[in-house]
């Protein structure tokens, strides 16, 4: 009973009417980043004035592939590597959806790297956050394509060696219209970069650098989630407009952070009514693209 | 029950197989499709894209086939019908959303012009080796519909039918074609929007905090919603309760799976669809599908014409089979053949249900053509002596 009247009396956290809560505890683990941008998110959503029934969230497969089952909005978990793909269907079948792909390194730049290349060569109206918490987290803390150099991963156990991707120059050279990098210290600027995202007609592609305490901070002998957060404040830098060529991430070396690309570009659907619309004239009713007054 | 009539291109036509089918697809309300070129089957969304702009539909050309069967899952969530065309090694790469279709019940048409296997294979040349694959090819366990049309002009019913089949069971539906009937032309009488039978999705009536997605209110699958309605529901691949949650536990697995199996082959007498001749007074019966039907019957006639007494039985329905009506014939007569272009995987299943009552013969053929029906006819009289 006393425990009831006491729930009754705690304010709720404003972020939990975006959550699930009949699923909480989530499943992350003590200092990791993912949570920190679901709340980023959440407070991007609020700010935005969308309505929410018409905001969709996909994801893939791993710990950052879980968001999409914690948001209380239509959401979609899907296979590895997939979300884009899944979330280009949604998109196309109802323009009026805003569609966001919430998903991890490994599942959007390794398994489903040609997939996020090609949704940012279409300009598919989506916007992709890429939580990078540099392995693979669900299945113990592999190397994947954004482990930095003399990382030690489960499957790396002497050291990383391969070239990892630079996300923002991937997205860049793909023709994202929106890119920008943050990490989960930054979380201010992380909420704007999701609101502008969101905000902008086109590929948008969101990095968020973020530790994994269980597996690369304890691995490599970093400390834990507090560690992380100090090196992210202490070694990243503001460079908005900087060209992604520049912004690699070597390991614990400097981040450069920031909004690196903002342009115009006809969205898919945009080009397509473009082009049937010269070529058919009045046989093609324009599709919507949900980019309307 | 209602139809579009901007898709449906009334009139009688000289269509090739992979075109029929994609007219098909538009007259049952097919507003997305998602493919990869691939031959034999290529011709179908060739078609669908210079189709779709006039009539309000969005096709999109993908990566690759993970893409394009994911894609029209996605479709389907927002709504639309939807369906993604490929040949083998393209089938090959869609398993993966083959399962995520099936665990997560959703309504979409695959439709595979089959070619000869295995790997590359024999690309512009006829096989029927995959049916075990549209059977089972993804991981786990599940059920799925598989039609098999032998004309064009079925080519065109039967994707109708495909796309009905889906909405009902909310199952992937496998359209199995082969590069014969894909490729060969002949007349298709397309009939008048009002007298096509066109299923539409079941879009639940109850309101948002009185559903639940996955509960099953009545018979076997739960109603749908598309994503923007406000239910805010959630759908994933991950085993999962009535809320659509994921549940790791035994008893939510036993609870799902076993309807996800139970709601095909319960209803498999419901599903099935085939053609049955003269069996009443046969000896042998002759069981087949696809292009392999219309070879079978030419080696039924030279059977005949030696005395041999055949009765046919085409699969047009070949998953969930037809276990009744083939249990009924294993019971009178002497022997089942069974020509395909494979080497035993239908008639492997058809030698079950005989249960040893009858004798199953195959006639094996790797593909590349059809059959000499003079092997089927020798493998005819040798039974029926």
């Amino acid at each position: 009973m006393t425990t009831q009247v006491a729930e009754a009396n705690t304010p709720i956290n404003p972020v939990e009417p975006f959550l699930r809560m009949d699923r909480m505890p989530h499943i992350w683990c003590p200092g990791c980043g993912i949570g920190t941008t679901v709340n980023c998110f959440a407070r991007a959503l609020t700010s935005s004035g969308y309505d929410l029934d018409k905001v969709a969230i996909v994801s893939g497969i791993g710990c950052t592939g879980r968001v999409a089952g914690y948001l209380n909005l239509d959401s979609f978990h899907t296979t590895h590597g997939r979300a884009i793909p899944f979330a280009t269907g949604l998109k196309l079948a109802n323009p009026e959806l805003k569609v966001v792909v919430y998903s991890g390194d490994g599942d959007l730049i390794a398994i489903g790297g040609n997939h996020l290349i090609h949704a940012a060569r279409r300009n598919i109206d989506i916007t992709v956050v890429c939580v990078n918490n540099m392995l693979y987290g669900m299945t113990g803390g592999q190397v994947g394509p954004a482990t930095p150099n003399t990382a030690i991963a489960s499957t790396a156990p002497y050291g990383a060696f391969e070239q990892p991707f630079n996300l923002p120059f991937l997205a860049d050279s793909c023709g994202a219209v929106y890119v920008a990098r943050w990490t989960s210290y930054h979380v201010r600027q992380m909420t704007r970069a999701m609101r502008e995202a969101m905000a902008k007609p086109g590929f948008s592609f969101i990095e968020i650098v973020a530790p994994c305490p269980t597996l690369y901070q304890r691995r490599n002998r970093l400390g834990d989630g507090l560690d992380a957060m100090k090196y992210y404040k202490q070694r990243s830098t503001r460079k908005d407009g900087a060209s992604t060529r520049d912004v690699d991430i070597d390991f614990q070396g400097d981040i450069v952070v920031g909004k690196f690309i903002d342009r115009e570009r006809p969205t898919f659907l945009q080009a397509m009514n473009h082009r049937f619309t010269e070529r058919l004239g009045s046989r093609y009713t324009p599709y919507p693209t949900g980019l309307e007054d | 029950m209602t139809v579009d009539p901007k898709g449906v291109l009334t009139g009688h036509h000289y269509l090739d197989g992979d075109h029929a089918c994609c007219e098909g697809a538009l007259a049952a309300g097919c507003r997305f499709a998602a493919g990869y070129p691939i031959t034999p089957s290529t011709e179908v969304v060739e078609r669908i894209s210079a189709r779709f702009p006039m009539i309000g539909g969005v096709f999109i050309q993908m990566e690759d086939e993970l893409a394009s069967s994911i894609a029209v899952l996605g479709a389907a969530w927002a709504g639309k019908k939807s369906m993604t065309v490929t040949s083998g090694p393209g089938f090959s790469l869609m398993m993966e959303h083959i399962g995520l279709a099936a665990m997560t019940e959703t309504p979409v048409v695959f439709v595979n012009v089959q070619r000869g296997g295995p790997s590359t294979g024999l690309p512009t040349l006829p096989g029927q080796a995959d049916m075990m694959q549209a059977r089972w090819g993804s991981h786990g366990d599940y059920e799925i519909i598989a039609l098999c049309p032998n004309s064009p002009q079925e080519c065109f019913d039967l994707t109708i039918e495909a796309f009905n089949l889906s909405e009902k069971y909310r199952v992937p539906v496998m359209f199995m074609m082969d590069e014969c009937v894909g490729h060969m032309t002949e007349r298709v009488i397309i009939p008048k929007p009002e007298e096509l039978h066109v299923v539409d999705r079941k879009f639940t009536s109850r309101p948002p905090g009185e559903y639940l997605p996955y509960k099953v209110y009545d018979g076997w699958v739960p109603e749908m919603v598309k994503a923007g309605d406000g239910y805010r529901f959630h759908i994933t691949g991950l085993t999962h309760n009535e809320v659509g949650y994921p549940a790791m536990n035994w008893q939510a697995q036993e609870k799902l799976v076993r309807r996800l199996i139970d709601k095909i082959r319960k209803n498999a007498d419901e599903i099935a669809m085939y053609e049955e001749a003269d069996t009443e007074d046969a000896d042998v019966v002759v069981l087949s599908y696809g292009i392999t039907s219309r070879v079978a019957m030419r080696g039924v006639e030279m059977a005949r014409a030696q005395g041999a007494k055949v009765g046919t039985l085409r699969l047009i329905v070949v998953w969930p089979m037809p276990e009744t009506k083939i249990r009924e014939i294993a019971g009178k007569v002497k022997a089942i053949v069974v020509p395909e272009m494979n080497y035993g995987q239908v008639a492997l299943e058809v030698e079950r249900l005989a249960g040893g009552r009858t004798q199953t013969v195959l006639v094996p053929h790797g593909g590349g053509t059809v059959h000499d029906p003079e092997a089927i006819a020798r493998a005819i009289l040798e039974v029926s002596r």
